[in-house]
């Protein structure tokens, strides 16, 4: 990682599906099938445009996310940017062909907030950092 | 979906612990209890005014707590304002499995 005050904080989900990855391709990119298990969106299968998920808005949060199309690979690969309460992540779906369906890997990653010339000279990377958050805490985290 | 996380909230702890000596205020005082901006000044080795704006900007984010005794400022860590950072990572989790499960019900229903 070139800038080492960047979070590396990383979330991945794996699930195997009993689907080819056609299907699975088709509910990840097709922006009415998206709504039906993620979020409404304006999403469109295009490096570069921008779109928003949104959700119903709650007593803290408006519900919009804020999203940018980052990797359109076919059957294979879909990235975009999320960002939301301004913190910025890159979400990462990866589809490989398995036995008897379709390996799905999401990975979200790169929390950090967005300003991001606020961390350079950081003297320890945020990893670090939220590594004692819990300890602060005492665990008893909400 | 982080419905416990106030947006403003979030964006002030998150702004206030972006600063280096920020982050290193706030941790002295999680690890030493309550301080004097004296004691502060000392431990951060910038001048006192710096030390007190700092403090102002953890103070909004209500990441610390103040009083007044005497001619001097007690200082201490509210950590529980950090509860916002922890429900954000730890809410995605529990996010994208609850959706995982709707996209297995979805691809149920395609054809």
């Amino acid at each position: 990682m070139s800038n080492p005050a960047e979070i590396t904080r990383t979330l991945v989900i794996e699930r195997v599906f009993p689907h080819p990855p056609e299907k699975l391709w088709r509910a990840l990119t097709e922006n009415p099938l998206i709504a039906q298990w993620l979020m409404k969106n304006d999403f469109e299968p295009v490096v570069g445009g921008k779109f928003q998920f949104r959700s119903e808005p709650m007593a803290n949060w408006d519900g919009v996310i804020d999203c940018e199309v980052l990797i359109v690979d076919h059957l294979k690969r879909l990235s975009y940017s999320w960002s939301s309460l301004g913190l910025h992540s890159v979400v990462l779906w990866t589809l490989t062909p398995a036995e008897g369906g379709t390996h799905v890997r999401m990975e979200q990653s790169g929390f950090r907030p967005d300003q991001q010339a606020a961390y350079q000279g950081a003297k320890y990377g945020w990893q670090q950092f939220f590594g004692g958050l819990e300890r602060v805490l005492g665990g008893g985290v909400r | 979906m982080v419905s416990c996380v106030k947006p403003a909230n979030a964006n002030l702890v998150f702004r206030a612990l972006a600063d280096p000596t920020r982050r290193a205020i706030f941790e002295e005082l999680t690890r030493q209890g309550e301080q004097t901006v004296h004691a502060l000044t000392r431990y951060a080795g910038v001048s006192q005014p710096a030390v007190s704006k700092h403090l102002t900007v953890l103070k909004r984010a209500k990441l610390v707590r103040h009083r007044r005794e005497g001619r001097e400022t007690h200082y201490r860590a509210q950590p529980d304002a950090l509860a916002p950072m922890v429900d954000w990572l730890r809410h995605y989790g529990a996010f994208w499995r609850d959706r995982f499960d709707r996209l297995e019900a979805l691809l149920e229903r395609m054809e």
